[in-house]
């Protein structure tokens, strides 16, 4: 099962205008048939998804993609920090030169943030790993994917399925013949034959013109991208904090013109639950 | 084939828009890519050799010293990088397979990635001048 509690991207954008997609940054919630769960990336959506929690959840591990704000903010927020029996593991890159624990404490400390990460008992964080490892329920491989700064995508496997997530992505930079070879090209190899590919979807071509090389994907360029990994269904996601409602159905339009016969897209909306099966979204 | 690791991936983005001639193998020693100014000097498109294995890549050049004394495949720069894991730099002439016999210039570094993967090599190649 599959819960969106922030799809934006870049600053959260409350307002009457993203009511129906939803205004709070990257968060997504995964859970197995048995129940554990992983929760992709700490935007503001963890701040409700935290209240969800049950009570007795013994264990939650967080996949950060990268640390920029818009999905660290919320961490602070996130009630199962501060519970008493429940442990938090917080999974995320480090760079080159210093590890998770030490990115996160420029922003989890003053005087960004009142509360220092080592005042949080509860939270065990951990670089997280290049290539395969296991969480409770899950079978996770990451990867380095290309946006600025150290960043990854994950791929989640269980319950035979098999959910990509690749929320800030711009696969098609510098690519004169977008997509290359498979080999050649970023994020591929988590993406293969996904049941469901959530994806960064930010930009416009127009607006592309002059944000190239911030991270982001335009619409025709994570067209491209799904019909070569041959994803099952792809999720549009990292909605622009320019784009409304009415701008985004639009946007989602294209995507789902140009994807016909090729693959079902089901653009992400705050609140929404999708359960992913081994062939699509039942 | 597998896909590659993002910064071998992007060194070959970076290098395909670069006038600087650019070789980049794999951890195995495997030619993965060379950009068109590297074509220029080998005498051949990479279109047309495709990937190469290090035995094959390391012989068909013909690389000579300033002397014309043959150099064995570990003397070559790149080959060093692989091996040592450190910069190397070296003078030395090779033949194109084109015929054309250059004295080249050539750095090599070995590519190191995020948590300090050993991920390939790349090597940059200066044309010196005819010999």
């Amino acid at each position: 099962m599959v819960r969106f509690w922030g799809t934006r991207g870049s600053l959260a954008t409350p307002g009457l205008d993203t009511v129906r997609y939803g205004g709070n940054t990257s968060c997504v919630e995964v859970r197995t048939d048995a129940g554990d769960l992983a929760v992709l990336d700490a935007g503001t959506g963890i701040r409700a998804l935290g209240r969800e929690i049950s009570t007795d959840a013994k264990r939650v591990d967080v996949l950060l993609s990268h640390l920029h704000m818009d999905h660290v903010q919320g961490l602070g927020f996130f009630e199962c920090l501060y519970r008493e029996g429940c442990q938090v593991h917080l999974w995320g890159p480090a760079s080159t030169t210093m590890s998770l624990r030490a990115r996160l404490t420029r922003y989890l400390s003053p005087p960004l943030f009142p509360v220092r990460l080592r005042d949080l008992p509860a939270l065990t964080l951990h670089d997280v790993p290049l290539g395969r490892f296991e969480i409770p329920g899950f079978t996770v491989h990451c990867a380095l994917v290309r946006h600025p700064a150290p960043t990854v995508g994950f791929r989640l496997e269980a319950d035979d399925a098999a959910l990509a997530y690749l929320s800030d992505h711009e696969p098609a930079l510098g690519v004169r013949d977008f997509p290359g070879p498979p080999e050649w090209t970023s994020g591929f190899d988590l993406a293969r034959d996904a049941d469901l590919l959530i994806h960064d979807t930010q930009y416009t071509d127009d607006e592309y013109e002059t944000r190239m090389g911030w991270g982001h994907s335009t619409v025709a360029q994570t067209v491209a991208f799904v019909t070569a990994v041959g994803a099952r269904t792809y999720v549009p996601f990292h909605y622009d904090p320019t784009h409304g409602d009415a701008e985004l159905d639009q946007m989602h339009a294209a995507a789902a013109d140009a994807l016909r016969g090729i693959c079902r897209v089901i653009p992400a909306r705050e609140g929404q639950t999708l359960s992913v099966t081994s062939g699509g979204v039942a | 084939m597998a896909q590659h690791e993002i910064e071998v991936i992007l060194t070959r983005e970076l290098a395909s828009y670069l006038a600087t001639a650019v070789f980049v193998v794999d951890p195995e020693g495997e030619l993965i890519y060379y950009n068109e100014p590297a074509e220029r000097l080998l005498g051949t498109r990479f279109d047309e050799t495709g990937p190469m294995a290090m035995s094959d890549w390391t012989s068909m050049f013909s690389a000579t010293d300033e002397n014309d004394q043959p150099l064995k495949a570990e003397q070559l720069p790149l080959v060093a990088a692989l091996q040592y894991g450190r910069p190397q730099h070296e003078r030395f002439r090779i033949r194109g397979l084109d015929g054309g016999r250059r004295l080249i210039e050539v750095t090599a570094i070995p590519l190191l990635g995020q948590a300090g993967r050993f991920v390939g090599a790349a090597a940059l190649f200066w044309e010196a001048g005819e010999p």
